[in-house]
């Protein structure tokens, strides 16, 4: 399979053709999907008819995108007009949204062809796409094993060879995570840099899209593509996302990168920490000052996001009530029947989420709760700023194991929490992190390096990672 | 029974919800409009669509800023909250609303009767859609289905809450109507109660005078008209003070006005506050208008109706009644004008009170108004025959002179007028007598046949003071 | 809306480590529109429990004076221009809805009072 970049300069130089490209992809899905599961929906008549559209633009002379006729998959939690979009949750069944997500506009207007929704965690809420209404998403690295979450289908898709490049959604993680556990690249953008509209909301302060790729050039070129203001988005900065894709071969020499201590200790599995301190040391070898760091506030970064976000999704998600599409389960009033559409609708990670959320925000709690949560973030931006005023970027490992077993963790879903607690600080922060595969643990399984940066330090970031990428080859 | 206001104060604060006169809602750009085919002024944001995101509405924040600024707030840095709950007409089941920091801070507003009404807040919020309860006679208990209709979800509101320093029914409605003027006037709202643009929520309690503490409220909803306000207040006054002269406890409630029975039904028991989980609306940012804006749009205010009325009482002289029923009339600027071109003040103000109720009197031109209250002034023409020719005037236009002129009015010389008295008490001695001995009846038929003897020319004032100097003065003892 | 409706319950937690109870927890669900069977609600409290006696670390925190921040931009004064845009066709809006009727989205009686 090649690369996004070499799809879309065969295509544009006429080489190959988008149908040729399709074909082999839907070639690929349908060896493996059926073991795999990335998709809640593969749109094989659309991506024909998008792939066509770009040969007869093509034939024409152009004008073609800088994604002509690369196939992408999309997480089932982005709108997509006149396509299900599921989240992953029973409660929208049968609704289809009339309209498109901003990133999708965007990629279709790159001239990317989608080639379908991917698997979820229910509304995101997840690390192992266990969660998902549709059954679980299986690794293609090992399929007795998760993909990681909450963007687990399109992990997998790319890790597959389904599609070069996809995109995620990443709340606390659900980019980040199951990139590192299926082996490819993930990015989490400086949040307002990609627009939320048309992402189904999980908590709004904390979402962001991103992409999912097989190199650090190809999700460069897809943040450069989706990125950028929105003024459909309140929340969109005004400005271009930042020119990442011109740095890539600058090298770290030079650099100042802070490996962060809380990040290294308790909780992170031997051979996850040695692979990170291998990067560690390989970037000191390439000419970078590395050190260690400490970012004490990140420790409390995991209590306080299950506060915040959950408290956000609470609010979001009660638009979900029978009333106006999606699932409707008939009772004799309009409070009832909300009450049992909502019950037979949501499952119980959605249910507990909303729960734990609704009681932070309720009265006489809030202080004590979502109030605290919101200081909390306030001390994690303030130790970051205070790290990234000594270092260019940070470095940790993604996630504290490889991919783990179906059903290790959903009894206690506690447990299932920990795993995110390398990617949340930079959720609540508002910051941007990636994480790039690293080699392999004891287990053979990927191991993923976090690369982070503060806010709009995207060509840093990606500066780390593509050198990282770069040692490894 | 009627309340013993010796005994009893009624203590009134009104929440004022208004629709603002935008093209589009507060956070999409779905038409804002009245009426319509349902749900037909959708779009994604409207009926909370999953991913959709709202943008707030440039104008909407202007307008409100309009009305702060006119109801003497301060424009503060505010954030917009969700208030969580569950209801059909609310698409997402959270309202967007300002909670703790609202846009417009602590404010007042003046009544005609020169009373200052506190203002505490004016906020922008979202409206609801709406809800039609289909069977059972459209009662909401008794429906056996409910149809929704989202044209007005997201419609701007800004809700304008009043400090409870309203005292009686009619105060009430003083602080409405002036309210309502404002909001016209600024061009918030076009102001029309009947369409639910303007929409009043009425707190009452009751306590005896003296008495420190405030009583518990109950709050009224459905009020639908000036009229109404009037007479709920009245109502829940009344209901509330038998409570407490039979010694019952009030409870705090909503209670709905029925206009049909003129009385007030409890909706349900506020003892026991809803939870509405409040945060801030992650959607949206902060919102700060720069004093540079707030400059402008204090710039652009128009004058409004205190103002008015006062400056019209300084020019003119008017009282606080006269003024507020000029100023209610839109006849300020006339008045002002003519007072400019010269016009006696006081005719001014009297036929501006009395004479000019219809509205092509807006029209009337000034200079001339001027000119006819001077001839009024110097007795150039009688009182009917002024209003003749400003009646004359306001309907057709022209020049007082001419008209006067052309119905054949003119000064009439006193010694003209002097004889034809002269003469009507020679022709008529028994009346004579029964005029000097006092009999009040009697004026009338001299004056009348003084008029008709001088086509409506003579000024029945000076006729009576004719008729009285020639009283013997034995006869006035 | 006269003031801030905060209603303080019987007793408000000083800290987060104060463990959920069973009736808080049925009380949250009937906020939230959720109906629990009592295994769900024993084992939602369980697990509810176990999220805040987690979160009990931020006890330890000195948070005097910290601004809270409920969003991680410092974007203010973002605005749209009042100019009508496209509107959704209803029937496609409505055929897709669980249920219909003359143009009008249609539910079960609603009880209780509109706010």
């Amino acid at each position: 399979m090649s690369s996004a970049i070499d799809i879309a300069a065969a295509v544009q130089s006429g080489e190959r053709s988008a149908i040729e490209v399709l074909e082999e992809h839907l070639g690929a899905i349908s060896e493996r999907e059926s073991e795999v599961h990335a998709f809640n929906l593969v749109t094989t008549d659309q991506a024909i008819a998008a792939a066509t559209a770009v040969d007869e633009l093509v034939a024409k002379g152009g004008p073609l995108g800088p994604l002509a006729g690369v196939p992408v998959a999309i997480k089932d939690n982005l709108c997509t007009r006149g396509v299900a979009t599921t989240c992953s949750s029973k409660i929208l069944e049968g609704w289809v949204p009339p309209y498109d997500a901003t990133v999708v506009t965007r990629l279709a207007a790159a001239g990317a062809i989608m080639v379908g929704k991917t698997n979820m965690d229910e509304f995101a809420m997840g690390s192992s796409t266990e969660n998902s209404a549709f059954g679980p998403t299986r690794n293609p690295h090992d399929l007795s094993r998760v993909p990681g979450g909450s963007s687990g289908g399109s992990a997998a898709a790319v890790a597959a060879g389904f599609a070069p490049i996809s995109l995620g959604s990443d709340t606390g993680g659900s980019i980040r995570q199951p990139a590192a556990l299926c082996g490819v690249v993930g990015v989490k953008p400086t949040y307002g840099t990609v627009s939320r509209l048309g992402l189904i909301a999980f908590g709004s302060s904390l979402d962001q899209v991103g992409p999912f790729a097989n190199s650090v050039a190809e999700a460069a070129l897809v943040c450069e593509v989706i990125g950028g203001h929105d003024p459909g988005d309140s929340t969109s900065l005004p400005q271009a996302f930042p020119a990442v894709s011109e740095h890539l071969s600058d090298g770290v020499a030079g650099m100042r990168i802070g490996l962060i201590t809380e990040m290294m200790g308790e909780g992170i599995a031997p051979d996850v920490a040695k692979r990170i301190r291998a990067a560690a040391e390989w970037l000191a070898a390439a000419g970078a000052e590395v050190e260690e760091v400490s970012v004490p506030a990140v420790t409390f970064g995991l209590s306080a996001y299950y506060l915040v976000a959950p408290a956000e999704a609470s609010s979001n998600l009660s638009r979900y009530d029978g009333v106006r599409y999606g699932l409707r389960v008939d009772a004799p009033t309009t409070g009832e029947m909300m009450e049992l559409t909502r019950t037979a609708g949501f499952g119980d990670e959605v249910k507990r989420r909303i729960m734990l959320g609704t009681y932070a925000l309720s009265a006489g709690y809030y202080d004590a709760f979502y109030g605290t949560a919101l200081k909390v973030r306030t001390l994690i931006r303030r130790d970051f700023d205070a790290a990234y005023e000594r270092f260019d970027a940070l470095l940790s490992p993604t996630s504290p194991t490889t991919a783990f077993s179906f059903g290790d963790k959903t009894a206690d879903p506690m447990s299932m929490y920990l795993n995110d607690v390398c990617t949340i600080a930079t959720n609540l922060a508002g910051h941007p992190a990636m994480s790039v595969p690293y080699g392999l643990g004891d287990d053979g399984m990927p191991v993923g390096a976090q690369v982070l940066a503060p806010a709009l330090g995207e060509v840093a970031m990606f500066r780390v990672a593509a050198a990282l990428e770069g040692s490894l080859s | 029974m009627s309340i013993d206001l010796s005994v009893w104060e009624i203590v009134i604060g009104l929440e004022v919800h208004t629709e603002l006169a935008t093209r589009t809602k507060l956070f999409c750009s779905a038409p804002n409009e009245f009426g319509g085919e349902p749900n037909t002024n959708i779009d994604p944001l409207t009926l909370g669509l999953p991913g959709s995101l709202p943008v707030l509405n440039e104008q909407a924040v202007e307008l409100a800023i309009r009305v702060g600024l006119a109801l003497n707030c301060t424009i503060d840095r505010s954030v917009f909250s969700r208030k969580n709950y569950f209801y059909p007409d609310q698409p997402t089941n959270y309202q967007i609303s300002q909670f703790d920091l609202p846009i417009n801070g602590e404010g007042w507003l003046e009544l005609p009767s020169g009373k200052v009404i506190g203002i505490e807040r004016a906020h922008l919020e979202e409206d609801t859609g709406k809800s039609t309860h289909v069977g059972g006679g459209g009662r909401i208990h008794d429906a056996t289905y409910s149809l929704v209709d989202y044209n007005r979800a997201g419609v701007p509101l800004l809700e304008i809450v009043g400090r409870p320093d309203l005292r009686s029914g009619d105060e009430a409605r003083a602080y409405v109507s002036e309210l309502r003027a404002i909001l016209v006037a600024v061009g918030a709202s076009d102001g029309k109660m009947e369409e639910g643009s303007l929409r009043v929520d009425c707190n009452v309690s009751v306590r005896k005078h003296g008495d420190a503490e405030l009583g518990t409220r109950c709050e009224i909803k459905n009020i639908n008209s000036l009229r109404s306000l009037g007479r709920a207040v009245d109502y829940e006054a009344e209901r509330q003070i038998d409570m407490i002269l039979a010694g019952e406890r009030i409870e705090q409630q909503t209670r709905h006005w029925n206009e049909d029975e003129g009385r007030t039904l409890k909706l349900r028991s506020k003892e026991q506050a809803d939870d509405y989980r409040y945060f801030p609306e992650p959607d949206l940012v902060g919102l700060a208008p720069s004093q540079e804006w707030i400059d402008r749009v204090r710039e652009a205010l128009p004058i409004l109706p205190a103002a008015r009325r006062h400056r019209l009482c300084e020019r003119s002289g008017a009282d606080t009644a006269q003024a507020a029923l000029i100023v209610e009339r839109g006849l300020d600027d006339l008045c002002l004008a003519a007072l400019d071109c010269g016009a006696d003040p006081s005719r001014t103000i009297t036929h501006a009170e009395h004479n000019l109720s219809d509205p092509k009197a807006l029209e009337l031109d000034p200079e001339m108004f001027a000119k006819l209250t001077k001839m009024d002034a110097d007795g150039d023409l009688s009182s009917t025959q002024t209003k003749t020719v400003l009646a004359e005037l306001v309907q057709l236009g022209g020049d007082p002179g001419e008209i006067a002129e052309a119905h054949g009015f003119k000064a009439m010389d006193s010694g003209e007028l002097d004889a034809v008295v002269d003469q009507l008490i020679a022709e008529n001695p028994e009346q004579w007598q029964r005029f000097c001995e006092g009999d009040p009846k009697i004026s009338g038929f001299f004056v009348g046949k003084v008029m008709k003897a001088t086509q409506g020319q003579a000024d029945g004032k000076v006729v009576a003071g004719l008729l009285a100097d020639r009283v013997p003065n034995a006869a006035k003892e | 809306m006269t003031e801030p409706t905060s209603p303080e319950p019987t007793k408000a937690p000083q800290t987060t480590s104060e463990r959920i109870t069973t009736e808080q927890v049925a009380k949250v669900a009937k906020l939230a529109r959720l109906r629990l069977t009592d295994e769900e609600l024993t084992r939602f409290t369980g697990q509810l429990g176990d999220v805040l006696e987690h979160a009990a670390d931020l006890d330890l925190l000195d948070l005097e004076g910290v601004e809270p921040m409920a969003q991680p931009i410092p974007l203010a004064n973002v605005f749209r221009k009042d100019v009508p845009g496209p509107i959704l066709d209803r029937d496609e809006v409505l055929a897709v809805a669980p249920a219909a009727e003359d143009g009008f989205f249609r539910v079960p009686p609603v009880l209780g009072e509109s706010e």
